[in-house]
């Protein structure tokens, strides 16, 4: 694996669109090529060089490159957007849609994201290990199919709208989420490790949530059915056990009516 | 003024019955002239291409209100699916299924067609129609407001007062500067107010006692009173289900007896849209099948029918109809978003998103079907090529249509695809069918057919002197054809040359200008009606929720306008 | 002899009244009066020749007070303003016609500008709503000719959309529905207890915030279930009462309103009000209809839909493809994250409405006012350029709540050399295309705008 460093030591006067800062975009190309990589702030099209300092090639392939960022990139958005193999690590925080529609490959924010993280992800891993934004592993507007595979793992707290229409992977939140968890949800797996605000799972048809501390003010459309003993992320704890949302459509599978499930830790 | 020849190419005009002749065709000043009359013209080398008059398309969905929710509630239809401005276009071209007015004008253009019959226009919304038309560039527009089940047409039919129906529909056309008799789910609508339907043309409309069958005989003999361009244009009800072939022969039996009345070559009387929706056999999904041939052979036996395929493309795509019910039904077996439009006294309207999948058995064979209708056709001058955009397709899969049409191997390739091909074939009768359609023919059902089915050959549709000078010009030689049936579709994706009125417009399938586009539509003269204009009055007075003098179109929301009028007052 | 006016459309609300009477002086000067209006209706007309118009574009000066200039000047300077910024943000629309916005988009596709309208700090929660769940609606006169339950819930047409009972809901004799009010049943929803709920059947005080459990409680007992016996404040009889109510309806429209689109959830509130009304027409035929605020909100969604296919929140910087994302390409989103560099308030008072924190963010760059009265913006602008009053002095299409296109009139003439906004931007257009032409030729460095710029 080669490691490629970007040093952000132009900061953007607005924001910067990353979306070129890609294992993908950068797999076979030398530290020059890199450099000339389009970057946007506004209608402004620039080289990345200008905004970064550029030190390291790029390996072979996507899944052989690793990307390093360096300096404040608050105001850095798109990283690793699309990204299918590869590594990235960004030291500090970085603004929205970082890992967004992402297929493979890992993502590591030591500091905090703006909102649309992970969103339409379809695989790989995003590892963020301060707070997350709204939107997190949401699904884009209008989208039915929201998450459909991969791993999400946030530290401390996500805003609202999380895993919105999410239909297949997880999610582990270490602090507390705002409204609206798994809204429209027809798959997937939510771990909330902190308390959850409320709203958790409306209109939801299929999938799993797990709520460790308190939900605030919890759906009417949810109906407790009894205990369950489970092992969660790798810890084995009982939980109360609820179905809904009962206001919600639901499928049959052998002759059985789907729920989503929702577990609160006794 | 300007003048062009476009030589040597391979001429093939079904209106004047030229089979791919090598011939020069001649313009100037915006039409096609006798190539002995040009003085000095700029020339376009069409040697070993194909030479056909623009396209026209009977049926389309591009400009109005449900188009316009379409494009509004799917952002997911643009995002990674729009292409980047193409630097010769003057404006970015947004969306796939249902794209932006742009986009549309462009996609036509680049496909060699010139002009576009909006296929349902709710009259209260004609000045938004007409603010859309403005903003698609290039194609000539027409728009069909929708009869089949306004209140006033319910209300004459059912007395069989014709003259007044005739009355009111003269100056419904007026008034929404529309082109014909649109009918959509007759009744059927009209019922969906309460939440119901019309399920069969015997199923009497709610509180306005008359059934669908009643409607659309009195619209086809208002239509021939009025001696209109185009015929009525039907949506028969019971779109969509298995077994509705028992209903869509009843509607076509509905056109026995009557012949065309008109002054502009039209020889039908009806004419059937998307009938791929309404050739299925079976009692449910699972013994789902194809009905086409039993349908083909009814419209190939009666002269006095037209009819379009909405062809399945196989694509995610967005549905819309003024058919409301049949979309309620349709969010309830994919549970997609549901957009719904009621719209007063007039019709509905409905929008869902839907995924014709080649892994889905319906899908396959709905796909097989449109495909047999074609196939089975002895009149491709009755049989036209639509997709029911964006129904069963973007009308930019209309390459792919001809390609399947014309080529065994492009119909095997796809087919080769499906997750239920067994099923598939035996559902249907695809599998058995060897024809390959001619570029005569696919000229037949993408130009010359639906120009005289919509009364408007004298201007479109061909190259005889005379006509609008109209001109694609397709890379493909019909001494030589390709035998990679992929580079059929890449010809009439994009066209080498198009010329609209006498304007080089497309150049190596780019669009290199963009020449005023028209809005055409029907002036009838009709004679004074005091009880038609007292029941227009009335019932704006007391039921619409606008004011009469608002709702006609105002002169100045009217774009480039081209009339055609007829004169009924004999 | 003054003259009248009939069947002129009303340039308030999203009711768009269409039966207005003006009546004009005889140099059609002066608007006399105006029938059939509510009363702010009536001021709108009235106001356009009661007082002093400004009349000429103005430019701040050093002194921070404004100077008349030009519009060729007021052309030039809003186009290199446009022109120069990396990302400008053009907001508004709340009160202009199609045209205007359809002109408004040609210059932000040339100029690169991010293209927002109003409903971005009011129905734009409505959108991502139906983006997610669909529109089962209807025009109002179905409701009007077909409506035997009507529910507002979170609105309050009393006072924010004066004539929206007497024409379309509660009190209109319709086809079906000849007996007018008293074929009717009104259900009012909202915490406070309104002058809407003064008229209504039923009034269900639902705890402020939490509507959207109130609706899974209503879906949930649509489809049979069980709820607890108090949810968002109201008492489980209730809930089962109007839940029964609204699925024996033959017609019901729900109307909704601010209540939902700013309180918690936002889009989600109206997003399950949509579910709730997808459930009820498995049993009956039910319709929604977001009580849009001004007479064309709604246009600049119809009319940058069928152009880009997106209603609002348009980033076309990238002038190749469109790109929409609200609560990162919001108007208030961008001011308060500092993404833009240029501002163009047009037919709406950002001064006025955004929160102060985005005001002071967008005022550190150009700022320009299109408005034909002095409102907050106007008066905290670089630059203010009047237009005529559409609906009184310009004529044009316009979008009634319901997406039915209503056709204004003109009344009477704009003070003499004042122009439409679609002028405006035509003009704008074409100094902006002019700009490109001699940047390309000169491949110059962008400078910063000319003008001065006002103190904060």
């Amino acid at each position: 694996m080669k490691t490629v460093i970007l040093t952000l030591t132009n900061p953007p006067e607005l924001m910067l669109e990353g979306q070129n800062i890609t294992p993908d975009n950068v797999a076979g190309k030398k530290a020059a090529e890199i450099a000339a990589l389009d970057v946007w702030e506004g209608k402004q099209k620039s080289a990345l060089g200008t905004y970064f300092a550029v030190a390291g090639d790029g390996g072979a392939t996507a899944a052989e490159t690793k990307i390093i960022l360096r300096g404040d990139c608050t105001r850095v958005k798109r990283i690793g957007q699309q990204m299918t193999a590869g590594e990235i690590v960004i030291e500090g925080n970085a603004d929205m849609y970082i890992g967004g529609w992402m297929k493979g490959g890992k993502i590591h924010v030591k500091g905090n994201v703006d909102s649309f993280c992970g969103i339409g992800m379809e695989g790989g891993e995003l590892v963020i290990d301060g707070n997350a934004g709204h939107h997190l592993g949401a699904s884009p507007r209008g989208e039915w199919r929201g998450m459909q595979g991969g791993l999400i793992r946030v530290a401390g707290s996500v805003g609202n709208d999380t895993a919105t229409f999410i239909n297949g992977g997880t999610i582990v939140i270490g602090g507390d989420a705002d409204i609206h968890v798994s809204t429209h949800g027809e798959g997937g797996t939510v771990i909330i490790k902190g308390n959850a605000k409320g709203r958790v799972g409306g209109q939801m048809v299929k999938g799993n949530i797990y709520v460790y501390g308190t939900i605030e003010n919890p759906l009417p459309g949810f109906q407790m059915v009894g205990e369950v003993e489970q092992e969660v992320d790798g810890e084995t704890a009982t939980f109360t056990h609820y179905i809904g949302d009962l206001g919600e459509r639901h499928p049959t599978a052998k002759g059985k009516t789907v729920y989503a499930n929702l577990y609160t830790r006794n | 003024m300007s003048e062009l020849i476009i030589k040597n190419g391979f001429v093939v005009d079904p209106l004047q019955g030229i089979k791919g002749d090598r011939m020069d065709i001649g313009v100037k000043d915006g039409k096609i002239v006798e190539t002995g009359t040009l003085s000095n013209p700029k020339t376009i080398d069409a040697a070993g291409m194909t030479v056909m008059a623009g396209g026209v398309d009977v049926h389309s969905h591009v400009v109005g209100p449900k188009v316009n929710v379409g494009r509004l509630f799917r952002p997911e239809d643009k995002l990674f699916k729009s292409p980047l401005k193409s630097p010769t276009c003057s404006r970015m071209e947004m969306g796939f299924s249902v794209p932006s007015t742009f986009k549309t004008g462009y996609d036509y253009a680049r496909m060699g067609y010139v002009f576009v019959n909006e296929a349902a226009m709710p009259p209260l919304h004609s000045p938004h129609v007409h603010e859309e038309i403005r903003d698609t560039p290039i194609i000539d527009n027409a728009a069909m407001p929708v009869f089949g089940n306004n209140w006033f047409t319910l209300e004459y039919l059912k007395n069989n007062e014709i003259e007044n129906n005739a009355a009111y529909t003269a100056w419904l056309l007026r008034a929404t500067r529309g082109f014909g008799i649109k009918v959509v789910n007759p009744g059927g609508s009209e019922a969906w107010g309460w939440g119901l339907n019309c399920v069969n043309i015997h199923d009497p409309v709610p509180y306005f006692d008359i059934t669908p069958a009643e409607i659309v005989k009195g619209l086809i003999e208002t239509n021939e009173h009025l001696g209109l361009p185009h015929s009525v244009h039907l949506h028969c009800n019971n779109l969509g289900n298995p077994g509705n072939y028992v209903d869509t022969l009843e509607s076509l039996k509905l056109a026995e007896g009557y012949a065309p009345k008109n002054d502009f070559g039209r020889k039908q009387v009806m004419h059937i849209t998307h009938l791929q929706f309404h050739s299925y056999g079976g009692d449910s999904w699972g013994n789902f099948e194809s009905k086409a041939k039993d349908v083909m052979d009814y419209v190939n036996a009666h002269d006095n029918l037209t009819v379009d395929m909405g062809q399945v493309t196989l694509d995610e795509t967005t549905t819309m109809t003024a058919d409301g019910p049949f979309e309620h039904h349709l969010c309830s077996l994919n549970h997609l978003k549901w957009a719904n439009v009621d719209v007063e006294l007039e019709t509905a309207a409905g929008v869902v998103p839907y995924i014709y999948s080649p892994k889905v058995k319906v899908c396959t064979i709905q796909w097989a079907v449109g495909l047999e209708l074609a196939l089975f056709s002895k009149d491709l001058m009755r049989t036209f090529i639509t997709t029911d955009h964006p129904n069963a397709g973007p009308f930019t899969r209309y390459p792919r249509v001809i390609t399947w049409l014309m080529s065994r191997a492009a119909r095997d390739a796809t087919m080769k695809t499906f997750k239920w091909l067994d099923k598939t074939i035996d559902a249907t009768s695809i599998d058995g069918i060897d024809r390959e359609l001619t570029l005569y023919e696919i000229a037949q059902m993408t130009r010359a057919g639906p120009a005289q089915a919509l009364g408007i050959s004298n201007t479109y549709g061909g190259l005889a002197p005379g006509m609008d000078a109209d001109i694609a010009v397709y890379a493909l030689n019909p001494e030589n054809m390709p035998s990679d049936p992929a580079m059929i579709e890449k010809a009439f994706s994009r066209c080498a040359w198009l010329v609209k009125d006498g304007v080089v417009t497309v150049r190596d399938g780019e669009v290199v200008a963009e020449p005023a586009k028209r809005t055409v539509w029907v002036d009838v003269k009709v004679p004074e009606n005091a009880q038609v204009q007292r029941d227009i009055y009335e019932h704006f007075l007391r039921h619409y929720s606008v004011k009469l003098d608002n709702y006609s179109l105002f002169e100045e929301h009217l774009h480039n306008p081209r009339v055609i009028e007829v004169d009924a007052t004999e | 002899m003054p003259k009248k006016v009939e069947n002129v459309g009303c340039p308030y609300c999203g009711v768009c009244c269409d039966d207005l009477v003006v009546t004009v002086s005889d140099d059609g000067k002066q608007i006399i009066e105006v029938e059939n209006a509510c009363a702010i209706g009536n001021q709108i007309f009235h106001h356009a020749t009661g007082g002093e118009r400004v009349k000429l574009p103005r430019l701040r000066q050093p002194d921070g007070t404004y100077k008349d200039i030009s519009y060729d000047e007021a052309v030039d300077y809003a186009a290199k303003v446009l022109y120069n910024a990396k990302k400008p943000l053009i907001y508004g629309f709340g009160s202009t016609n199609c045209e205007g916005m359809a002109a408004a988009a040609k210059v932000a596709e040339k100029a690169g500008a991010v293209l927002d309208n109003c409903a971005s700090i009011c129905h734009g929660s409505s959108f991502l709503a139906i983006f997610d769940n669909g529109y089962p609606s209807c025009t109002l006169g179905e409701t009007k000719n077909r409506a035997d339950v009507v529910l507002y819930w979170g609105a309050n047409p009393a006072h924010a959309h004066p004539r929206h009972m007497s024409r379309y809901s509660i009190f209109p004799r319709g086809f079906f529905t000849g007996k007018g009010q008293k074929s009717r049943k009104i259900i009012v929803i909202d915490p406070r207890h309104t002058d809407t709920a003064q008229v209504a059947d039923i009034y269900l005080q639902v705890r402020q915030g939490h509507d959207y459990e109130l609706f899974d409680a209503f879906r949930a007992v649509v489809r049979g279930h069980e709820i607890p016996e108090e949810v968002a404040g109201i008492k489980r009889e209730q809930i089962l009462e109007v839940a029964n109510i609204m699925k024996k309806a033959r017609f019901g429209t729900i109307f909704y309103g601010m209540g939902l689109c700013h309180s918690d959830g936002r889009n989600h509130n109206v997003d399950i009000a949509i579910s709730l009304t997808r459930d009820l027409n498995d049993y009956t035929k039910w319709t929604i209809m977001a009580m849009r605020g001004h007479y064309n909100i709604t246009g600049p969604g119809a009319v940058w839909s069928w152009q880009y296919g997106f209603p609002y929140c348009l980033d076309l910087t990238k002038k190749d493809i469109a790109h929409m994302n609200p609560g990162e390409t919001s108007s208030v989103d961008l001011a308060m994250r500092d993404e833009v560099d240029a501002f163009i308030n047009i037919g709406t008072d950002a001064g006025a409405h955004f929160p102060i924190e985005a005001v002071k963010h967008l005022r550190k760059h150009p700022w320009i006012t299109i408005d034909p009265n002095i409102c907050m913006a106007s008066e905290i602008s670089d630059l203010h350029i009047p237009v005529g009053i559409v609906g009184v002095e310009v004529p044009g299409i316009v979008y009634r709540m319901d997406n039915v296109p209503i056709q204004y009139r003109k009344v009477i003439d704009p003070p003499e050399g004042v122009i439409s906004d679609e002028e405006l931007f035509e003009r704008i257009h074409k100094r902006l295309c002019e700009l490109e032409a001699e940047g390309a030729a000169k491949a110059e460095i962008k400078a910063a705008p000319a003008g001065v710029r006002a103190e904060e």
